[in-house]
């Protein structure tokens, strides 16, 4: 089959320089299956640790917790101001020529491309979502807390049921946003040997020599999961932001 | 005498609600008309179909002898524009350009309308800032002003452009109540200087004083006419009375 | 640490390559974005559809895949078009391509925020200028245009800061920007960490310098309000 689509690709190409060979993109469908399952789990990973890490800073931020809050806004401008790329090079390239960093128990880890990408995505993604978490944390109301304070509910227990709830709820929509930047930004792997969506793609051009079929099947493919999570957000945002509707 | 406006029977509609139906208005030179009704009679409407801020569906405008045919079919985009040129519009919610100062306002339409030089115009602009009682504001932002200034600012803006005819849509009703007065005095020492003026107003006791014919709109239509010592003491459309007890109290 | 100031100049180079392919990239950005936010508002039916279109396809992609996109396919283009006439294909320069690629998809970004702005300006302003005669050019560059900046500047920077970030991957199509250098030469001299580091630093400085003055620029836009 392999063969057939080359041939077949060959034959066309010289005809015309438009020509698009589905063949190719079928041969190479469990490809392409492996491909979407990295970029989900990559981009999937990467929010949900970024969120973890995320959580503590934004409510440190947001209560104006000393030194940490320092802290925070320091590390939440590096990452928001420099590019994801130039993050995941300093740690892929970057690391591996300490030798402290070679001899540790993490460079199984620090090695390995995937698992910088994930450190790469997580740190960048817990930036952006701390500043969306803060955000939120600041904007609830006044009157949500005096209300809390006056039924007697402490700090904590007011945090864990009535305020932060109410802050995911508000951020959302640009929790939503942060999961398309990531799910774009994820595409980077690529150019570290990782095979995700734009990685099969490029694989596909190289071996049977065509420029469309890989590319433009990854944007395809992209764009789908794009629609898809902007779908999603939009059930969950009629779901939970009913209160904010007219 | 050809009266200083003439507006012929005006239709406008928006969507399927017939807003004006057939509005005829003559003003002659000097007349101070004060234009009643009660919201969604078509006052303001037929106040922005005069300078055509709204197009109507038919009708007529002429001002000083330029004549505008409205309806369907093109315009003339330059007899449209000498048109507005010669007609004063003052709106309710002042439309000062917030990123100008007033002086800017005030000279931007003369000059590159009217061709004047930068210099008479300012020198237009400061004299009219002065007779509006602002001549210290020349400088300064709308945000910096009152709402009461910034309406006499925008009156001089329409008076920058020496127009034949001066249109108020209701100058008053987004002021504050102890802001109102220093506007209506700006256009009581209008009407005195024998200005022609148009006016959309709610003060009543404004227009029994200044105005020199009180038109009643009703649905749309002209339902009554006349001096303001007759509308106001004798009004004979039952509608009107309505109105007037309405207002009145 | 020594290699970094050694290769100061080259790198030097790199960041003007990286600055200017930014500045020119919003450049065409803004033209496309103002096209297309004028097709999405007054454009008819065809408009609006390329309009929404466009934002739709680029939103959907990240900006990696386009660029590669339209550096293959437009060498492709290129040298098809050559050939047609007979004539030798040449090679599509990265810089253009780069500068292209990132312009058009930030254009889309741009559409957003000028429609935005649009919207924002009260009609009344307009009117007031419609009821004095002003003609519609006059209208539209001394009345509309400047509140519609003053409303556009905060999306206007926010896109900018975006867009600065995204030039990172023109190194991917072989131009020899600060991102590109910095790894070639940082690899070679066998401390890609410092290296790396450097072009951290400078990004960080690109988005504050520009940041500030963006942030004067809104103070003065601002005035009158």
């Amino acid at each position: 089959m392999e063969a057939m689509c080359a041939a077949a690709a060959a034959a066309s190409e010289a005809g015309s320089p438009w020509f698009f060979n589905p063949c190719l993109v079928l041969s190479e469908a469990p490809r392409w299956v492996e491909g979407v399952w990295i970029t989900l789990h990559l981009t999937a990973l990467a929010l949900v640790f970024g969120f973890v890490l995320a959580l503590p800073m934004a409510c440190a931020r947001a209560a104006r917790a000393p030194v940490v809050d320092t802290l925070v806004r320091g590390y939440v401008y590096v990452f928001r101001g420099s590019p994801l790329l130039v993050q995941l090079f300093l740690i892929y390239y970057g690391l591996a020529q300490f030798g402290f960093v070679r001899d540790s128990l993490l460079w199984p880890v620090l090695r390995d491309a995937w698992w910088c990408c994930l450190i790469a995505f997580t740190l960048n993604s817990a930036a952006y979502q701390t500043e969306i978490l803060r955000g939120a944390l600041v904007a609830t109301a006044k009157g949500d807390r005096e209300a809390c304070a006056a039924l007697g509910m402490s700090p904590w227990l007011a945090a864990r049921r009535v305020l932060i709830p109410g802050a995911l709820r508000r951020a959302l929509p640009q929790l939503g946003n942060e999961t398309v930047f990531m799910l774009h930004g994820s595409a980077i792997a690529s150019l570290v040997t990782i095979q995700d969506i734009l990685g099969v793609g490029r694989l596909v051009n190289g071996r049977y020599y065509v420029v469309y079929e890989g590319l433009l099947t990854a944007a395809a493919l992209y764009m789908a999961l794009t629609w898809l999570v902007v779908w999603g957000v939009a059930r969950l945002e009629r779901r939970y932001l009913r209160h904010l509707a007219r | 005498m050809e009266p200083q406006l003439s507006v012929r029977n005006i239709r406008k509609r928006f969507g399927l609600v017939e807003v004006l139906k057939g509005v005829s208005l003559e003003a002659a030179r000097g007349e101070v008309i004060a234009l009643i009704g009660a919201s969604g009679s078509g006052k303001s409407t037929l106040l922005r179909c005069i300078n055509l801020l709204e197009t109507p569906e038919a009708g007529e405008v002429s001002v000083g002898g330029e004549r505008v045919a409205l309806g369907a079919g093109r315009r003339d985009a330059a007899a449209l524009r000498r048109l507005r040129a010669r007609v004063g519009f003052v709106f309710q919610s002042f439309n000062l350009w917030s990123h100008m100062t007033v002086l800017e306002n005030l000279v931007e339409a003369p000059v590159h309308v009217l061709g004047l030089s930068a210099a008479a115009a300012t020198q237009r602009a400061e004299a009219l800032l002065a007779r509006v009682g602002l001549p210290d504001k020349a400088h300064a932002y709308p945000i910096q002003l009152s709402g009461g200034q910034q309406q006499r600012v925008a009156i001089a803006r329409a008076l920058a452009m020496e127009p034949d005819v001066l249109l108020f849509d209701e100058p008053t009703s987004a002021l504050d109540p102890e802001l109102v007065g220093e506007v209506l005095g700006v256009m009581r020492d209008l009407a005195a200087e024998g200005r022609t003026m148009l006016i959309v107003t709610h003060e009543m006791g404004f227009c029994r004083e200044v105005a020199s014919r009180v038109v009643f709109l009703h649905q749309g239509v002209v339902e009554e006419e006349g001096p303001p010592a007759t509308l106001f003491g004798a009004p004979k459309s039952e509608r009107l009375r309505q109105f007037l007890a309405r207002v009145r109290d | 640490m020594e290699a970094l100031i050694g290769a100061g100049p080259l790198l030097l180079q790199g960041f003007w390559v990286t600055v200017s392919v930014a500045v020119l990239a919003l450049a065409l950005a803004s033209v496309l974005g103002a096209l297309a936010a004028a097709a999405r508002l007054g454009g008819g039916p065809v408009g609006r559809g390329a309009a929404a279109a466009y934002s739709t396809v680029v939103r959907g992609i990240p900006d990696l895949v386009t660029i590669l996109i339209i550096y293959f396919a437009g060498q492709r283009l290129v040298n098809a078009l050559a050939g047609a006439v007979g004539l030798e294909g040449v090679d599509v320069s990265a810089y253009a391509a780069g500068v292209l690629a990132i312009g058009f998809i930030y254009g889309a970004y741009l559409a957003e925020t000028f429609r935005g702005a649009w919207l924002a300006v009260p009609r009344g302003q307009i009117e007031a200028g419609v009821a004095l005669g002003l003609s519609r050019s006059r209208l539209l560059w001394r009345i509309a245009a400047p509140q519609l900046m003053r409303h556009a500047l905060p999306g206007y920077a926010n896109v900018w800061q975006v867009l600065v970030k995204s030039t990172a991957v023109v190194s991917v199509i072989g131009l020899s920007d600060l991102v590109g250098l910095a790894l070639k030469v940082g690899r070679r001299e066998r401390d890609p960490f410092t290296f790396m580091l450097a072009v951290l630093v400078a990004y960080l400085l690109i988005t504050a310098v520009s940041g500030w003055a963006l942030a004067r620029a809104e103070k003065r836009l601002a005035r009158g309000t």
